[in-house]
């Protein structure tokens, strides 16, 4: 056989990014699976819708550039994007949303930037907050979780769901769409919190399924953080800096805020944390960024919920600070080995 | 078995599969010896060695056969008994398959030992002889670098060694080498540290072992029960690089080795412990480095086992007899899976840092998949040793950000692959850091070399500005000076003239009749053209009658002196000696002569033909050389007219000279044509420049040889000694103007050229110097009476120079108002220029003074030279004239010839300053002429017809202002009319 001349090092760790993904993947199932425990067939026909999609769209992007179709479908990480935009999603949301926001999510925020690792945005949340300033009637209007409708399992048939996705929405759906914890919060008027968690059917009985399917996902997460795919950085100081300053408020005025276990466990926190701000393109490179990074995160999802005119902000908060990291990375390089000090900016 | 010392901790690192099992299994057993050995020169860090053998020659086991050149090198030995067979290139361990020089040696099969035996004890030795013996005995770091180790073992001469590392780390998967050779033989090791620690003397001493060695712990602590020797094995956790110097620094002690500096600057001296039992062996044993372990594994290999293995043993050797099967060899690796390098060529020679080689099989080594995107997840990050951000640097390397990559620390990385061991988009990143390193040394090297020049360049100026100051000091101390004895000796002139030439010395009795009565026909001839000039003046009631009126007074008065002093030098006895000349000389220089003018003509209608070069430049040179061809011929004519009883020079000087005179062809051929192509910038420029330097050096060797074929003459010829070296010093001087010219403007277009060219300047300048220098040298050895010819050559280059100068701070002051950024280069060039000037001013000065203390009587023959220098000077004045005239239709429209203009004008008055000066000298000589009542018609119509030929130059000058045929008319019409001039002088000498 001949010899062949190859530089250092001749050994490898085995796997590839498809097999990184793929991990991600699974590790989204506990979530996927409350989800549609809680809400019905709605999210698992977004995910499968988008991942269709996504996969279409892959491919003819990826055609379209010459580049090899089957050797960049296998890094999955198309798949990665439809599946967190389809646990995003309201579950009834029309396929056409879905549609829209794959397309944008993978040809623009994707593929026009140079395809996986060179886009500077995170293509699900840029899809989601797309959809969500465009079709603000769709994306808020939520499912009513079967805990509290008290009459089995879920809302609608299998059937009744794919007909209100993919044909005119049905008033069945429409009797059963409510809008979210946050929403709720958010548009209490002039109630104080206390008298809404009273008052309130949804913040009184179907809050716990909010609270388990962020259980999902933070389960999801630790076992990413076992398996290494991502550090803890992120996602640790984002919910740090969220519960930090939920707490301060909480404590100062409870009439006025939330308590900080109500941000950790509703809406897309859990979400966020563990599978949009862990996402290695766009966030900071060193650990010490990636703290910097999941801190930013936690304030603007803080500020943007109590403040903001959006219900919820996890997907404005990191393209913020997707938009920081170039800036962060120049000043958070490690300290190397024999230097006294980190290099700061650029040079 | 239990640390004693706690184990710090290095970021990041990996744990690939081990694969070190396989050759634990046997023990280490002797590989056979190979019939022919290759040792390559460079085995280690440093210098190659230099072969002290032959080719054909017999060599012993041991003997030395390559010796350390250098402080940082090592000696090389034969590692078998044989004949050495060749020394050449050949196939070396190197990632790039390159070959080297290397020592190839035939066994003879008997395997002889060189004597040898080791230190009854070397603790009696002083540790330097102790380290010189290391060092003989060629041993470099067996860990993989290869350092020198006797270079290390010197660092406790300046540095405080705290502690000393043994590294038997051994981190690399498949590697067991280190691991045996302790398993087997920990007491060579211990000695070999017990040696080290007698040089260095650490307060502390550490081996660090990782704990995958379990039997090699073992061993050592053993041997360390029966030494007497205090220190700590330290059993680290198995981590790759924990081998890593730095790293192991970091595990054993909790320090960092500051980036960009070596151990020992914080205390520290690491050594493998195969160097350590390599020491041991040399100082015991007497053992010069010609054998190690290595480890033969991979699963292409039957056998996986170490060997002790014969340095230079071909690759080829150890793979047939570990029974590599070779159709299932597919990548064979020399040294670990994680930094070692492939290689193709099985006849590649094991040596000293060799450790390991590993038969890969495509199965146990698949070919990397192709790379993905980056997904930055930071997996290199977790695990770079170095914490660096390989992501970031391969972002760099790849887009060739180097500045950035090298602020985000690349060349901290050591190469060690864990980044790329983890990348799951199997991105060769390691690759890409090497090749950002190359490049960025490469950008290094560049600047480097570009600062050296301008740190010279600078350099440079802060000296001529120095000189400058000095200078100018010295020229208005010298300007005082000269004005005082210009006066004194117009006196000591006009009063000894007529008594000179009475009682002159024979030999300068002829020419100086000849001159008087040329003298008196000029004089009278000026004469007659300021009465004609003063009557028209009146004529027309023109303006400057007064002055006319002076003038013709004066020329009235110097005719009058003139006539006298030619009737009294005819009355004198009129037998002359004719000068002690040897023709055969004279006539080579005429015809030297002859040839540099042919040459340079024909250069000149070159250039004008092709409209190329500096014709202006050509011009002046070609006009020099006329009058030095007139000035030649005319010495031999004399000469040969003259009793030629003078003595022949031997006949080596005049081959010599002829030899002289075709390299100097040959140089100034290669010259013109360096010039050209640096001046196309051509990128044979340099190798053209080698060239000419080369035969410069030889022109050089010959000059030098006939200067001391001449020394060994009679004094006679050293006349023409100075008169030679006269040629070549201007020869010389335009070319270094000429060269100083191109290199300003190469300056002044920012060529990149300009560094090149500034050295050649320099160069020139220097051989310019030193041919003045000869020179002076020579005429200092000369009779007095030559020095008068001194003078006069002397004046003449003064007045060349002085035309350079002015013109040279023409340019400066126009670059000056133009804020031109060559501004200040060309004040530089005028720094120079000037200096050369005060320093052939202070020749002259120190000339005349010597020649009229010499020979007050001779007074009258310097002024027929007198005569000629200036006539020179005029004709130089004119050329430059004519070139700044040609310059400044030349220049672009509208560009600021304010300069220029200025110039011009001080050059015209410069010329009509020398113009008067040599009509007023001439007239001198009509009147001295006429004084001696010589056939003053004839003179007459000679000088007229001269006249005439000038005032046709001087029209064709008016006119070449936009005219460049005008000028080579003019140039036609110059050389008339210094033919005329010649013939005049010739009839004289009839
Ligand atoms: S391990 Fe590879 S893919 Fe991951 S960040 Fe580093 S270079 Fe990029
Ligand atoms: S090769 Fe360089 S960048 Fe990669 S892990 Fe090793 S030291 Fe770090």
């Amino acid at each position: 056989m001949a010899l062949i001349r190859i530089t250092s090092p001749h050994a490898h760790r085995p796997g590839n990014t498809g097999s990184v993904m793929l991990t991600v993947l699974m590790a989204t199932l506990p979530g996927l699976a409350a989800m549609t425990f809680f809400f019905g067939w709605g999210t698992l026909i977004q995910v499968l819708w988008g991942s269709l999609l996504a996969i279409a769209l892959e491919a003819l992007s990826v055609k379209l550039r010459r580049r090899p179709v089957s050797f960049y479908l296998t890094d999955y990480s198309a798949l990665v994007t439809a599946v967190l935009l389809g646990l995003a999603l309201p579950p009834f949301a029309p396929w056409w949303v879905m549609a829209v926001g794959i397309s944008v999510a993978i040809i623009i925020a994707k593929q026009l930037y140079g395809g996986m690792g060179s886009n500077p945005f995170n293509p699900a949340m840029v899809a989601y907050a797309l959809l969500l300033v465009s079709f603000p009637i769709q994306m808020t209007s939520w499912t009513a979780p079967f805990v509290m409708l008290g009459d089995g399992w879920s809302v609608l048939s299998l059937g009744e769901t794919l007909s209100a996705i993919f044909a005119t929405p049905s008033t069945a759906v429409d009797a059963h769409t409510m809008a979210t914890p946050l929403d709720i919060m958010r548009h209490r008027g002039g109630f104080t919190t206390e008298e809404m968690w009273v008052n309130d059917a949804l913040l009184a009985n179907g809050i716990g399924a909010w609270h388990a399917v962020s259980a999902a996902y933070f389960m999801g997460g630790v076992f990413l953080l076992y398996k290494k795919i991502f550090t803890w950085h992120a996602p640790v100081a984002m919910l740090t800096s969220l519960t930090v300053l939920s707490t301060l408020f909480f404590l100062l005025m409870p009439d006025q805020y939330p308590d900080p276990f109500f941000h950790l466990t509703t809406g897309a926190t859990m979400l966020g944390a563990f599978f949009i701000a862990t996402d290695p393109v766009t966030s900071a490179t060193s650990n010490k960024g990636k703290l910097w990074f999941g801190i930013g995160i936690g304030i603007l999802v803080f500020v943007i919920r109590t403040w903001g005119n959006y219900p919820d902000a996890v997907a404005f908060a990191v393209l913020l600070m997707n938009l920081c990291a170039p800036f962060i990375d120049q000043y958070t390089q490690p300290r190397s080995y024999g230097h006294a000090k980190p290099n700061r900016g650029m040079k | 078995m239990k640390n004693t010392i706690r184990v710090h901790q290095f970021h990041g690192g990996i744990h690939p599969p081990e694969n070190k099992k396989q050759s634990t299994g046997a023990p280490i057993s002797l590989a056979p010896i190979p019939s022919r050995i290759v040792l390559p020169l460079q085995q280690h860090i440093g210098l190659p060695a230099d072969p002290v053998v032959r080719v054909g020659q017999r060599v012993l086991k041991g003997q030395l056969v390559a010796e350390a050149i250098g402080r940082i090198s090592a000696n090389i030995h034969a590692s078998i008994s044989g004949t050495v067979v060749a020394i050449e290139p050949h196939p070396v361990p190197h990632m790039s398959g390159m070959k080297a020089d290397c020592l190839i040696i035939e066994s003879d099969g008997k395997d002889e030992w060189i004597e040898h035996q080791g230190l009854a004890d070397y603790t009696k030795l002083p540790t330097q002889a102790l380290i010189e013996y290391i060092r003989q005995s060629g041993i470099a770091g067996m860990g993989g670098a290869g350092f020198p180790t006797d270079v290390k073992l010197h660092l406790g001469d300046d540095h405080i060694v705290n502690t000393l590392i043994i590294n038997a780390a051994e981190c690399e998967p498949y590697i067991t080498a280190d691991d045996m050779l302790m398993r087997e033989r920990a007491d060579e090791i211990m000695g070999g540290i017990e040696i080290i620690a007698h040089l260095l003397k650490p307060l502390h001493i550490m081996v660090g072992i990782e704990d995958n060695k379990p039997q090699a712990i073992r061993a050592l602590h053993a041997a360390m029960d029966n030494s007497a020797l205090n220190l700590d094995i330290v059993i680290t956790p198995t981590k790759y690089p924990s081998g890593g110097e730095k790293q192991l620094i970091k595990l054993l002690t909790g320090v960092e080795v500051p980036s960009g500096s070596i151990p020992a600057d914080v205390g520290i001296v690491c050594q493998n412990v195969g160097t350590t039992s390599a020491i041991y062996r040399a100082v015991t044993h007497g053992e010069p480095l010609i054998s190690r372990i290595i480890t033969v594994t991979g699963q292409a290999a039957a056998h996986k086992q170490n060997y002790e293995v014969r340095l230079g043993t071909p690759l080829a050797d150890l793979l047939n007899h570990s029974a590599v099967e070779r159709q299932q060899l597919q990548r064979l690796i020399i040294g670990g899976p994680m930094m070692g390098i492939t290689v193709t060529d099985e006849q590649i020679p094991v040596i000293k840092t060799t450790n390991c080689l590993i038969a890969g099989s495509i199965k146990e080594m698949p070919p990397q998949p192709p790379a993905q995107a980056c997904i930055r997840c930071g997996m290199c990050e977790q695990v770079c040793p170095a914490e660096l951000l390989p992501q970031q640097l391969y972002w760099f390397a790849k887009g060739k950000e180097f500045d950035k990559a090298r602020h985000h620390n690349l060349f901290d990385c050591i190469e060690c692959g864990a980044c790329s061991y983890v990348c799951p988009s199997n991105i060769p990143l390691v690759q890409y850091y090497r090749f950002a390193k190359a490049e960025i040394r490469k950008e290094d090297d560049e600047q480097r070399k570009a600062d050296h020049a301008r740190q010279r360049f600078e350099a440079r100026l802060a000296r001529l500005e120095r000189d400058k100051i000095e200078k100018e000091e010295r020229r208005k101390q010298r300007a005082i000076d000269a004005a005082a004895a210009q006066a004194a000796k117009k006196d000591a002139a006009l009063n000894q003239a007529p008594t000179a030439s009475v009682s002159a010395a024979p030999e300068a009795g002829t020419p100086d009749l000849k001159q008087l009565k040329s003298n008196a026909a000029i004089a009278r001839t000026k004469l007659k053209k300021a009465e004609k000039a003063l009557n028209n003046a009146q004529d027309k009631g023109l303006d400057g009658i007064d002055t006319l009126k002076e003038t013709l007074k004066q020329l009235q008065l110097k005719s009058a002196q003139a006539e006298k002093a030619y009737s009294d030098a005819q009355n004198a006895p009129a037998k002359a000696a004719a000068p002690v000349l040897d023709l055969k000389q004279l006539k080579s220089n005429a015809a030297i002569a002859r040839t540099k003018l042919k040459k340079a003509e024909k250069q000149l209608a070159n250039a004008t033909a092709s409209g190329e070069g500096d014709i202006s430049a050509l011009t002046a040179q070609v006009s020099l050389l006329q009058d030095k061809n007139i000035a030649a011929e005319k010495a031999y004519k004399a000469a040969e007219s003259g009793p030629s009883n003078a003595a022949a020079a031997p006949i080596d000087t005049t081959e010599l000279e002829a030899d002289i005179a075709a390299l100097q062809a040959k140089v100034d051929k290669a010259t013109s044509a360096w010039q050209a192509a640096v001046a196309s910038a051509s990128p044979a420029a340099d190798k053209m420049a080698a060239g000419v330097e080369k035969l410069t050096t030889k022109l050089k060797g010959l000059q030098d040889e006939l200067s001391q074929a001449r020394a060994a003459l009679p004094a006679s010829s050293a006349t023409v000694d100075t008169t030679e070296l006269e040629a070549d010093i201007a020869a010389l001087q335009g070319k270094v103007d000429k060269a100083n010219s191109a290199w300003q403007a190469a300056v002044a277009s920012a060529s990149p050229a300009a560094d090149k060219m500034a050295a050649g300047v320099e160069k020139l300048t220097t051989k310019l110097k030193g041919l003045q220098d000869e020179l002076s040298q020579a005429r200092a050895a000369l009779p007095a009476s030559s020095t008068t010819v001194d003078t006069t050559e002397l004046e003449a280059d003064i007045a060349a120079l002085q035309g350079k100068v002015d013109k040279a701070n023409g340019a400066w002051q126009a670059a000056v108002a133009s804020a031109s950024p060559a501004a200040d280069k060309m004040a530089a060039g005028v720094e120079k220029l000037t200096t050369k000037l005060k320093g052939l001013q202070d020749e002259l000065t120190q000339a005349k003074s010597r020649s009229e203390a010499a020979m007050p009587a001779a007074a009258p023959a310097t002024a027929a030279p007198d005569l000629k220098a200036l006539k020179q000077q005029v004709s130089i004045m004119r050329t430059k004239l004519k070139k700044a005239e040609k310059q400044l239709t030349e220049l672009p429209e509208g560009a600021d010839n304010a300069a220029l203009m200025a110039e011009i004008d001080s050059l015209k008055a410069r010329h009509d300053a020398a113009k008067a000066l040599w009509d007023a000298a001439e007239a001198d000589k009509i009147a001295a002429a006429a004084a001696q009542g010589v056939d003053l018609k004839q003179l007459k119509i000679d000088a007229a017809m001269a006249r005439a030929a000038v005032t046709k130059a001087e029209r064709a000058l008016s006119k070449a202002e936009d005219d460049q045929p005008a000028l080579e008319a003019e140039l036609v019409t110059i050389r008339a009319q210094a033919d005329k001039l010649n013939a005049t002088l010739e009839r004289f000498s009839d």
